[in-house]
C-alpha cells in the first residue's frame, strides 16, 4: 500500500471526469441563482408514465457539487492512498459508478429513475464498503450495510407507486405542486411511513443507526465521500425533495423532529467512547444526519437555512476530517486516539488542514462551523413546541461534538507522542494533502465571506424548499450578543470541559454502553434466527420425500382455493343435469373406473394404465366437446406419459412392500375426497359465472382475416399469442435440460 | 426388450410417425395439429424405437444430441419473432409471403409464423427425447 508508484491513467480518469462534472456544474449556479431551474427529459416507459427526466435547482444543485467536487479530491487522494493496489481498477470503477448513480439520484427528477438510482447507490457501496472482501468483518459490514438499505429501499418503491398514484403522476415537478391535496389525502400516512422507512435506514437514523459506523470497515476515501457527503446523505436529500409535498403535518414533525434528536444526542455520546478515529467520525457523521432530519421536520425560514448551511459546512469538514484520519492511517500506520501524539512536526500540513476542519466542526468563529452553528440555535429557537428541549439537544450534542473534534483533529498533532507508533510519521504526499487543505479551506473562506456562499447556493437551496428566497435568513459572523451567541459560549465552555475530561468519561461511558442493548449484537441474532427459521421450514417442507411434497402441495390448493370459497363464495347452485346425453354418462363412468382402480391396485404398472385410462377419458370429454387439439395433446401427453413411468418403473419396488400404505390411506383418501370435492364445486362456480365471450368472439373474426388461419387454437399459440408461447418452450427447455442434468449426476448405487 | 417383432415392426412405424408428425405440424394452422402436437408425435416415433432397439441406436439414428435440436427450436423460435421487428412491426407479429397469389386464390402461404411453430416442433421434440434418453440410460 505504500508503493509509491502510481497508477497510470486509470486513476486519473475519474479524476478528470468528477472534476469536468463539477465545473459544468459549477457553470450553472448563475442561472440557478437566479431562481431558473433547468430541466431535461427523455421518454424511458411512456405507457407507465416513466421517464428519464432530470431537474436541477438550488437543491439539486447544491448536492451535485457536493458530490462532484468532493468526489474529485476523493478520486485524487485514493489514487494515492491505493497506490499500486492490485485492485485499484476495480476500486476506481466502483467509485466512479456510485459518484455518478449518486449524481443521478440527486439530479432525477421522476420518482421511478431516482429509486434506479437509488437502488444503484445502495450496490455500488455494497461493492465498496466490501472492498476488502478478505476480512470476515468487511464482508459483515457490507452485507449488513445492503440489507438495512436495501430493505428500506423496498419500503421506498412501495411509497413512491404510492405517492405516484395519488398526486397522479411519478415526476417530482408535478408532485411537489400537488402539496395540499397530497397531505388531504387518505393514503398520506402510509406514503410518509414507508418513505420515511427508506430515508431513515438510508441516513442512519436511530434505530437503523448500527450499519454505518460498521461500514468504516471501507478504505478511507471511501469512508470520506459515503459518510461526507454522499450515501448518508440521499435519505436526508429525499427528505428536503418531498419536504414542500409532504411537510407541515405534525406526523412529519414529530417523526423528523423525534428521530433527529434522538440520533443526534444519541451518536455524539457514542462518539465520544469510540478510541478508533474513524469510528469517532462515524458516530458524529450520525450526529450530523440526525440534525439535519431535525431542521427538515420544520417550515421556518431559520430551520430550512440551517439546513442548507449545516449540510454544505458538515460535508466540508467532515470529508476534510476523513480524509485526514487516512492521512495519519497512512503515514504512522495507526489510528488510535490513545497512541498517536506529536504529528504536528512531522506532519504540519495535515496539522494545519486538520485544525482548520476541527475548528470548523467545533464552531469556532470564524468559520463556516460557526455560522451554522448559530443558525442552528437560531432554528432550534424557532420551533413551535418545546424550542428550549431541543436547544438544549443541540447544545448537548455540539458540544460533544468539540469534544470529538478535538480528540480527532488537535491531540494527534499537539501533544507529546505516548507509546511507539508503527511507522515513523512524514508527511503525506500532495494528492492526498489536496482533499484536506482545500475542503478546511473552503470552510475558513466561506466563514469570512459567507454572502458568496448565501448567494450561490443557500438562496437557491431554501428557494427550493420553501418556494421563496424571501425566507431565507442571512449568514453573517456577528450577528450581536443574542440567545444563540449566548448558548454558542455555553457550547465551548461545556465541549471544553468534555475534552478535559474526556478519559474518564470514555471508560464511564464504555461501562454503560456495555449494558445498554447492542443493536449491532441484536442484528446479529436476528439474522441467525432468520436463517434458523428458513432451515427449519425447508426440513419441514422440503423433506425429500415425494409423497410429503405431493401432499403439501394439494393441501396449499385445498386451503388457498377451499378456504376462499368458505369464507367468500355462496354455495354454487346445482346445473340441471337432465339432458345429460348416455355417452357423455359412459365416458364419465370409464374415468371413474379408472380412478378408483388407481386408488386400489397393488401392481404399479396397474396403477399407471389405470391413470392413463383416467387420462384418455378425459381426452375423449375433449373431443365431446369439440378441442379436437387440446385432446390430441392430452392423448400424447397420457401416452408419453405412461411410457415414461413404465419404463422408470421397471426398477422401482412393488407398491407397498412392508405394509406400511395402509396406515397412510385413510389420510390419503381424506386429503383426494377434499380435493377433488374443492374442484368439483370450484368447477360448478365458473359454470355459474355468465361467460364473457369478448375474447373467443375478437380471435373468431380477426382469425382468418388478419392472421391467415382457421384452427383458432393454433393461430392463437403462434400468432396472436406468440410470445407467450415462445416463454412456455423456454420453460420447456430449461426443464428438460435440468432434468436431464439431475438424471446424469444421480450416482448409480452399486450393486 | 428384446423383441424382433417389436423390432421389425416399430423400424416402419417410427418412420411412418415422424412423417405423420410434419403432416399435422404443417397442417396446424388451418386443422387441428400444430407445432406442439407434431413434436410430442415425432417423439413418440423415436421413443418407440428407442424401447425396441435401445438408446444406443436411437441415438445414432438420431444424429444429433436432443438437448441441441431443442435448443435449436428455441433459437428458430426466436428469430422467427426478431424477424418482425426487422420489417417494422412488433415482435413476434406474424409476417407473409404468398407465392403465385391470384384474385381468388392466396397460392402457397409462407410465415415467419410457420418458421415458429417449427421451433415449437423442434423443442418439444428434443426435450422429450432428451429426458426419455437420460432416463432409459440411467436404468
Amino acid at each position: 500500500m505504500t508503493d509509491a508508484r502510481g497508477n497510470g491513467p486509470v486513476g486519473l480518469v475519474p479524476v478528470a471526469i468528477a472534476a469536468a462534472l463539477f465545473l459544468w456544474f459549477l457553470s450553472m449556479i448563475p442561472a440557478i441563482a437566479e431562481g431558473s431551474t433547468l430541466r431535461v427529459a427523455w421518454d424511458w416507459v411512456p405507457s407507465l408514465g416513466i421517464a428519464l427526466s432530470f431537474l436541477v435547482d438550488g437543491l439539486s444543485l447544491t448536492f451535485a457539487l457536493l458530490i462532484s467536487g468532493i468526489g474529485a479530491l476523493v478520486l485524487l487522494y485514493s489514487n494515492t492512498y491505493l497506490a499500486g493496489h492490485p485492485q485499484f481498477a476495480r476500486f476506481a470503477l466502483f467509485l466512479t459508478s456510485f459518484m455518478l448513480a449518486m449524481l443521478g439520484l440527486v439530479l432525477a427528477d421522476n420518482l421511478i429513475a431516482l429509486f434506479v438510482f437509488w437502488e444503484l447507490t445502495t450496490i455500488t457501496s455494497y461493492l465498496l464498503i466490501g472492498f476488502g472482501h478478505e476480512t470476515e468483518k468487511g464482508r459483515r459490514s457490507a452485507l449488513q450495510a445492503l440489507f438495512v438499505t436495501g430493505a428500506g429501499a423496498l419500503a421506498l418503491l412501495a411509497g413512491f407507486i404510492l405517492l405516484g398514484f395519488t398526486a397522479g403522476s411519478f415526476e417530482l415537478s408535478v408532485i411537489l405542486a400537488e402539496g395540499d391535496t397530497l397531505k388531504a389525502h387518505a393514503l398520506y400516512l402510509p406514503i410518509l411511513i414507508l418513505v420515511l422507512a427508506g430515508t431513515f435506514t438510508k441516513s442512519a437514523q436511530f434505530p437503523f443507526h448500527f450499519w454505518l459506523p460498521n461500514a468504516m470497515a471501507a478504505p478511507t476515501p471511501v469512508s470520506a465521500f459515503l459518510h461526507s457527503a454522499t450515501m448518508v446523505k440521499a435519505g436526508v436529500y429525499l427528505m428536503a425533495r418531498l419536504h414542500p409535498a409532504m411537510a407541515g403535518t405534525d406526523a412529519w414533525f414529530w417523526s423528523l423532529t423525534i428521530a433527529g434528536a434522538f440520533t443526534a444526542l444519541f451518536a455524539s455520546v457514542l462518539a465520544l467512547r469510540q478510541p478508533d478515529l474513524k469510528q469517532a467520525l462515524a458516530y458524529t457523521t450520525l450526529m450530523a444526519l440526525g440534525t439535519l432530519t431535525l431542521f427538515l421536520g420544520q417550515e421556518s425560514g431559520y430551520a430550512i437555512t440551517a439546513f442548507a448551511t449545516f449540510l454544505v459546512v458538515h460535508s466540508l469538514y467532515k470529508a476534510a476530517l476523513f480524509l485526514v484520519v487516512g492521512c495519519i492511517d497512512y503515514s504512522s500506520g495507526t489510528r488510535e486516539a490513545d497512541i498517536l501524539g506529536g504529528l504536528a512536526r512531522a506532519m504540519p500540513v495535515t496539522a494545519l488542514a486538520a485544525g482548520l476542519a476541527a475548528l470548523s466542526m467545533a464552531g469556532f468563529p470564524p468559520f463556516l462551523g460557526f455560522i451554522g452553528k448559530e443558525l442552528k440555535y437560531a432554528g432550534a429557537l424557532a420551533i413551535g413546541s418545546e424550542p428550549l428541549l431541543v436547544a438544549a439537544a443541540l447544545v448537548a450534542a455540539n458540544a460533544l461534538m468539540l469534544a470529538v473534534a478535538g480528540v480527532v483533529a488537535f491531540r494527534p498533532f499537539w501533544r507529546p507522542a505516548r507509546g511507539m507508533l508503527p511507522r515513523t510519521p512524514k508527511e503525506a504526499p500532495w494528492p492526498m494533502l489536496a482533499g484536506p487543505v482545500i475542503l478546511a479551506a473552503l470552510g475558513a473562506l466561506f466563514g469570512l465571506q459567507p454572502d458568496i456562499l448565501q448567494i450561490a447556493l443557500i438562496d437557491p437551496t431554501v428557494a427550493a424548499l420553501l418556494g421563496s428566497t424571501e425566507d431565507a435568513k442571512e449568514l453573517k459572523l456577528w450577528a450581536g450578543v443574542n440567545l444563540p451567541l449566548i448558548l454558542s459560549v455555553m457550547t465551548v465552555a461545556l465541549g471544553l470541559a468534555l475534552y478535559v475530561f474526556h478519559r474518564g468519561l470514555r471508560a464511564a461511558l464504555a461501562r454503560a454502553d456495555a449494558a445498554a442493548p447492542n443493536f449491532d449484537r441484536g442484528w446479529d441474532r436476528f439474522l441467525g434466527g432468520l436463517k434458523g427459521f428458513a432451515a427449519w421450514q425447508t426440513r419441514t417442507i422440503q423433506t425429500g420425500v415425494l409423497r410429503r411434497y405431493i401432499f403439501l402441495t394439494f393441501a396449499t390448493v385445498l386451503l388457498a382455493i377451499g378456504g376462499t370459497m368458505v369464507l367468500r363464495m355462496p354455495f354454487p347452485a346445482m346445473p340441471d343435469l337432465s339432458d345429460v346425453s348416455w355417452k357423455n354418462v359412459a365416458l364419465m363412468l370409464v374415468t371413474i373406473a379408472g380412478a378408483v382402480l388407481t386408488a386400489v391396485t397393488r401392481s404399479r404398472i396397474g396403477a399407471m394404465a389405470a391413470l392413463g385410462v383416467v387420462g384418455i377419458g378425459v381426452a375423449m370429454i375433449f373431443i365431446v366437446f369439440g378441442a379436437p387439439d387440446v385432446a390430441i395433446t392430452q392423448l400424447l401427453v397420457e401416452t408419453l406419459v405412461v411410457v415414461l413411468v413404465a419404463v422408470a418403473l421397471l426398477r422401482l419396488p412393488t407398491l407397498d412392500p412392508a405394509g406400511t400404505r395402509q396406515k397412510r390411506r385413510i389420510g390419503d383418501a381424506i386429503m383426494a375426497g377434499l380435493v377433488g370435492l374443492v374442484v368439483t364445486l370450484t368447477l360448478l362456480a365458473v359454470i355459474d359465472t355468465p361467460f364473457d365471450r369478448r375474447l373467443t368472439d375478437y380471435f373468431e373474426v380477426t382469425s382468418w382475416p388478419e392472421a391467415f388461419g382457421r384452427n383458432i387454437v393454433n393461430v392463437i399459440l403462434v400468432d396472436f399469442r406468440a410470445l407467450d408461447t415462445f416463454g412456455e418452450i423456454a420453460v420447456v427447455v430449461i426443464a428438460a435440460l435440468s432434468a436431464y442434468a439431475l438424471l446424469r449426476t444421480t450416482t448409480k448405487a452399486k450393486p | 426388450m428384446n423383441s424382433i417383432i417389436l423390432r421389425a415392426g416399430t423400424r416402419y412405424l417410427a418412420v411412418l410417425l415422424l412423417v405423420f408428425s410434419l403432416y399435422m405440424l404443417i397442417r396446424g394452422h388451418n386443422e387441428p395439429g400444430g407445432g406442439f402436437i407434431g413434436g410430442l408425435i415425432g417423439s413418440t416415433g423415436f421413443v418407440l424405437y428407442a424401447i425396441a432397439c435401445g438408446t444406443a441406436d436411437a441415438r445414432r439414428a438420431l444424429r444429433i444430441l436432443p438437448q441441441n435440436i431443442a435448443m435449436a427450436g428455441l433459437g428458430i423460435a426466436l428469430l422467427s419473432g426478431i424477424a418482425a421487428a426487422i420489417f417494422g412491426d412488433a415482435l413476434f407479429t406474424g409476417q407473409w409471403l404468398f407465392i403465385g397469389e391470384t384474385e381468388t386464390d392466396k397460392g402457397l402461404p409462407l410465415s415467419t409464423v410457420l418458421i415458429f411453430d417449427i421451433g415449437v416442433y423442434l423443442v418439444v421434440f428434443g426435450s422429450i427425447i432428451s429426458l426419455v434418453f437420460a432416463m432409459e440410460e440411467e436404468i
